[in-house]
C-alpha cells in the first residue's frame, strides 16, 4: 500500500486517511466509496436500521467490526430492576436482540465496559489513528482526537455501512485550528473549544473538516483532546482531527482491542505517517491564542453564544443585525437573562457533570478537586454521571464517588442521562442547570430547561456556590493547581 | 427502490429562524421508537405546544407558524440559515416528511441533516438569503397565494414575488450523483452493492492486519 498521491503532493492528515480509504474513487457524478474501519452502535438510532437489513434479506457484511453499547435513555438509578418507561426499555431490548440475530458484540448493561459510545470505543483501544469510524450520532467527531476519521452518520448510512461496510462520500474542505501558547490555569479543554466555536459560529465548520493543531492542543491529554474533538459537530463540521503522537499512542498500547505485538510494530509505523505533511495546504485556516483566554460559559441557545466567565451578558441593542438582534433577545428571554448582567454571580438550580463531552475520569478527578471538602448549594441539585462503567470503577476505585457523595453530589450509573434528558433525568422548565455536556438548545435537558454549558471545573463550582464562579478568583491556587494536573 | 422525485409544487409555511436544531424539529424524548413511522405527531412538538402541567394535555399554540389555518396544508417549509444543525437524528426528516412537507428551502444546511433528508427524498433546497427573505414576506402577507415550483432536474425554483408582475426562477445546487438518485429513484445501499469485487479486493489488499480488532475472551468482553 502507497501512502503518497501519485502526485507527491503534501497532504493533510484528513487526505491521508481520505486516500488510505478509497475502495473506488470519486468520479464526476459518483461519490467515492469510503471503507469504514469501525462502526459503533447505540439503541436509539439503530433500530430502523437492523430492520431494513432484515426486510432486504441481508446479514451485516462485517460484524467483527461493528460494536455496539446502551447509553442514550438507559436509567441512570436501578438499571437492573424494572424501567419506569416501557418505550426505552423495549428499545433496549430491541437492540441487545437485535445484536444477537446479527453477531454483533454488545457491551450491555451487564457488561464492565458499558458506557457512553464515545467513551467506550476509546477505553477499549477501538479507536485507532488513521481508521475511520461511524456512528449514528454526531458526536462520533469525538474519536478524532486519535487521528481517525470519524463522524456520525444518520440511520439510512447506518443500514448502508451494515450492508456493505462502506459509505458513499464527498470529501470535505479543511480547516486548521492553530491554538497557540499555553492554557492558564483554571482553563480547560471545554473552555477551548467553546471559545473555537464562539469564533467560528455554529455553521462556521460546515463543509469543512477541522484539524487543532499547535502548541496548546499538542499539550492536551488524551481525554482533553476527545472533549476538543467532541465538540466540532457544535461548529458544524462533521468531524474534528488531531495528528497522533506519543500521547495518543501511550494510551492506546495495551488496551483491549489495541493491535498487540507485530501488528502494534505496524500500526505504529502505519501512525507516524499520519501527521500533516509540513507544507501541506488547509482551505482555511484560524489561529487563537491560549494564553488570552479564560473560563467560558455559554448564555443563549447555541453553543456560538459563549463569552468568557468576566464578561457580561450582551445586549441586543448593540447588535446591528436585525436577525442577530432577534435571535439574541429571544435567547435571552428563554434563558431569563437581563443584558448587560454580569455572568458571575447568575444563580443555578441544577448542576450536571458527565456526558460524552466530559464524562471521562480526567473530568470527574477535575471536579472532584473543586468539591473536595465542600458542599452543594442549599437548594442546588447536582448529578454526577460517570461516562462508563470502567470510568466509574476508576473513579471509585480513587475515591471520588465518596468526595462527591459527602459534598451532596447524586452519584449515578453511567448513561448520556442529562445530557439529552431520554431517561427521565430533566431539568425542571426554567430552571438553569450548569452543565459540562455540549449542547445548550432550547430544551435540550427538558422541555423548558435552561442550559450554561461550562467545564466540568466551573460546574462543580457552580453547584458549591449556588452560582456561576470565576473558579480562577474564588478558589486557591493549589486548588486550581490539582484541576489543571487533572486535565479538566 | 424509492420512488423518483422530479418536480414538486405547492404552498409553503414561513419559519423565520436561524440554527433550527434538530432538538427543535424532534425533541429527544421521541426518538423512543423502533419504527420511522408516525413520527410527524412529534414535528416541532415543543413549538406547536405549550404545555399545560405535567398531568393536562398540552395546548396548540396558535403563533405558531404550522398551527395557522393559512400553512396548515403547504408541502414547503421556508427557512433561515443552518437548518438541521445538531444531533445526526435521521427521526428529523422522518418526522418532516411524516408531517407531510416535500421540500424544505433555506439559505443554509446542516452537512448530516442535508445528507439524512435527500436519503429520504425531503429535499433541500438552498436558495439565496435576498430570496429567502422575499419569500418570508410575500409568505406572511399573502400565504395562500403564493406557488413555488421546485424543478429537480434543471434545478430550479419558480415562484411569483408579490412585488413583481413577472415570475422569479431561481437555480440551487444539488449534487449531480444525487439528482441521478432523486430522479431515477436510485437505492443506494444497492447501488454499493453492486460494486462488491471493489469492496472485496479492498478488504484484501488494503486493509491491514492491525486494523482488525482481536476476538476477545468472554471474560474481557463482558
Ligand atoms: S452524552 Fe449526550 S451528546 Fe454524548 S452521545 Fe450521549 S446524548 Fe449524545
Amino acid at each position: 500500500m502507497t501512502h503518497l498521491n501519485s502526485f507527491n503532493t503534501p497532504q493533510t492528515l484528513y487526505q491521508k486517511i481520505w486516500q488510505r480509504h478509497l475502495v473506488s474513487h470519486q468520479a464526476e457524478d459518483a461519490p467515492a466509496v469510503l471503507y469504514i474501519d469501525r462502526h459503533l452502535v447505540h439503541e436509539v438510532t439503530s433500530p430502523q436500521a437492523f430492520a431494513g437489513i432484515q426486510q432486504r434479506g441481508l446479514r451485516l457484511r462485517r460484524p467483527d467490526l461493528t460494536f455496539a453499547t446502551m447509553d442514550h435513555s438507559i436509567p441512570t438509578l436501578n438499571q437492573q430492576s424494572t424501567w419506569p418507561d416501557a418505550q426505552a426499555a423495549q428499545q433496549v431490548a430491541q437492540l441487545v436482540e437485535n445484536c444477537k440475530i446479527f453477531g454483533v458484540p454488545l457491551f450491555g448493561l451487564d457488561s464492565v465496559h458499558q458506557g457512553i459510545v464515545h467513551v467506550m470505543g476509546p477505553e477499549l483501544g477501538l479507536t485507532l489513528p488513521g481508521s475511520t469510524i461511524v456512528c449514528g450520532d454526531s458526536h462520533t467527531a469525538t474519536h478524532g482526537a486519535f487521528g481517525a476519521l470519524a463522524f456520525g452518520i444518520g440511520t439510512s448510512e447506518i443500514e448502508h455501512v451494515f450492508a456493505t461496510q462502506c459509505l458513499l462520500q464527498f470529501p470535505s474542505k479543511t480547516m486548521a485550528i492553530e491554538v497557540s501558547g499555553q492554557l492558564p490555569l483554571g482553563v480547560s479543554a471545554k473552555d477551548l473549544i467553546l471559545a473555537i466555536i464562539a469564533r467560528i459560529g455554529v455553521g462556521g465548520g460546515t463543509g469543512y473538516v477541522l484539524e487543532y493543531r499547535g502548541e496548546a492542543v499538542r499539550a492536551l491529554s488524551m481525554e482533553g483532546r476527545m472533549t476538543l474533538c467532541n465538540m466540532s459537530i457544535e461548529a458544524g463540521a462533521r468531524a474534528g482531527l488531531i495528528a497522533p503522537d506519543d500521547t495518543t499512542f501511550h494510551y492506546l498500547s495495551g488496551r483491549p482491542y489495541a493491535p498487540q505485538g507485530k501488528q502494534w510494530e505496524d500500526a505504529l509505523s502505519s501512525w507516524k505517517q499520519l501527521p500533516s505533511d509540513p507544507d501541506a495546504v488547509f482551505d482555511t485556516t484560524v489561529h487563537l491564542n491560549a494564553n488570552t483566554l479564560e473560563p467560558m460559559v455559554t448564555y443563549g441557545t447555541n453553543p456560538e453564544m459563549a463569552l468568557g466567565i468576566s464578561q457580561s451578558v450582551p445586549d441586543p441593542r448593540q447588535v446591528a443585525d436585525s436577525q442577530s438582534r432577534q435571535g439574541l433577545e429571544e435567547a435571552l428571554q428563554y434563558m431569563g437573562l437581563t443584558p448587560g448582567q454580569p455572568l458571575v454571580h447568575q444563580p443555578v438550580d441544577v448542576v450536571f457533570i458527565g456526558s460524552c463531552t466530559n464524562g471521562r475520569l480526567e473530568d470527574l478527578r477535575a471536579a472532584a478537586a473543586i468539591a473536595r471538602e465542600q458542599r452543594v448549594a442549599e437548594g442546588v441539585r447536582a448529578l454526577v454521571v460517570p461516562g462508563s462503567q470502567q470510568v466509574k470503577r476508576q473513579a471509585e476505585a480513587e475515591g471520588l464517588d465518596e468526595v462527591f457523595k459527602r459534598a451532596g453530589f447524586e452519584w449515578r450509573e453511567p448513561g448520556c442521562s442529562m445530557c439529552i434528558a431520554m431517561n427521565g433525568d430533566m431539568v425542571s422548565p426554567g430552571q438553569v442547570c450548569a452543565s459540562t455536556s455540549n449542547r445548550n438548545f432550547k430544551g435540550r435537558q427538558g422541555p423548558g430547561s435552561r442550559t450554561l454549558l461550562m467545564s466540568p471545573a466551573m460546574a462543580a463550582a457552580a453547584a458549591v456556590h449556588g452560582r456561576l464562579v470565576d473558579i480562577r478568583q474564588d478558589f486557591s491556587q493549589s486548588v486550581l493547581a490539582a484541576v489543571a494536573s487533572q486535565g479538566g | 427502490m424509492p420512488e423518483p422525485v422530479t418536480y414538486l409544487e405547492g404552498t409553503a409555511a414561513p419559519l423565520e429562524r436561524n440554527h433550527v436544531d434538530t432538538d427543535q424539529i424532534i425533541p429527544a424524548r421521541f426518538l423512543k421508537g423502533t419504527v420511522k413511522q408516525g413520527l410527524g405527531a412529534c414535528l416541532f412538538y415543543d413549538w406547536r405546544y405549550r404545555p399545560n402541567g405535567p398531568h393536562a394535555e398540552p395546548d396548540l399554540d396558535p403563533d405558531f407558524v404550522l398551527n395557522q389555518p393559512a400553512y396548515a396544508q403547504a408541502p414547503f417549509l421556508v427557512a433561515g440559515h443552518n437548518f438541521g444543525c445538531g444531533s445526526s437524528r435521521e427521526h428529523a426528516p422522518w418526522a418532516l416528511k411524516d408531517y407531510g412537507f416535500q421540500a424544505i428551502l433555506a439559505i443554509s444546511f446542516a452537512d448530516i441533516f442535508c445528507n439524512n433528508a435527500l436519503k429520504n427524498r425531503l429535499l433541500p433546497v438552498a436558495l439565496p438569503e435576498p430570496v429567502i427573505r422575499t419569500l418570508f414576506l410575500d409568505l406572511q402577507s399573502q400565504p395562500q397565494q403564493q406557488r413555488i415550483q421546485i424543478e429537480v432536474d434543471a434545478q430550479r425554483v419558480t415562484f411569483v414575488p408579490a412585488l413583481s408582475d413577472g415570475t422569479e426562477t431561481v437555480a440551487f445546487a444539488l449534487n449531480p450523483f444525487w439528482k441521478t438518485c432523486l430522479l431515477k429513484g436510485v437505492d443506494e445501499v444497492g447501488y454499493t452493492l453492486s460494486q462488491a469485487d471493489a469492496i472485496d479486493a479492498y478488504e484484501t489488499a488494503q486493509l491491514p492486519a492491525w486494523m482488525i480488532p482481536p476476538t476477545l475472551p468472554a471474560s474481557i468482553a463482558q
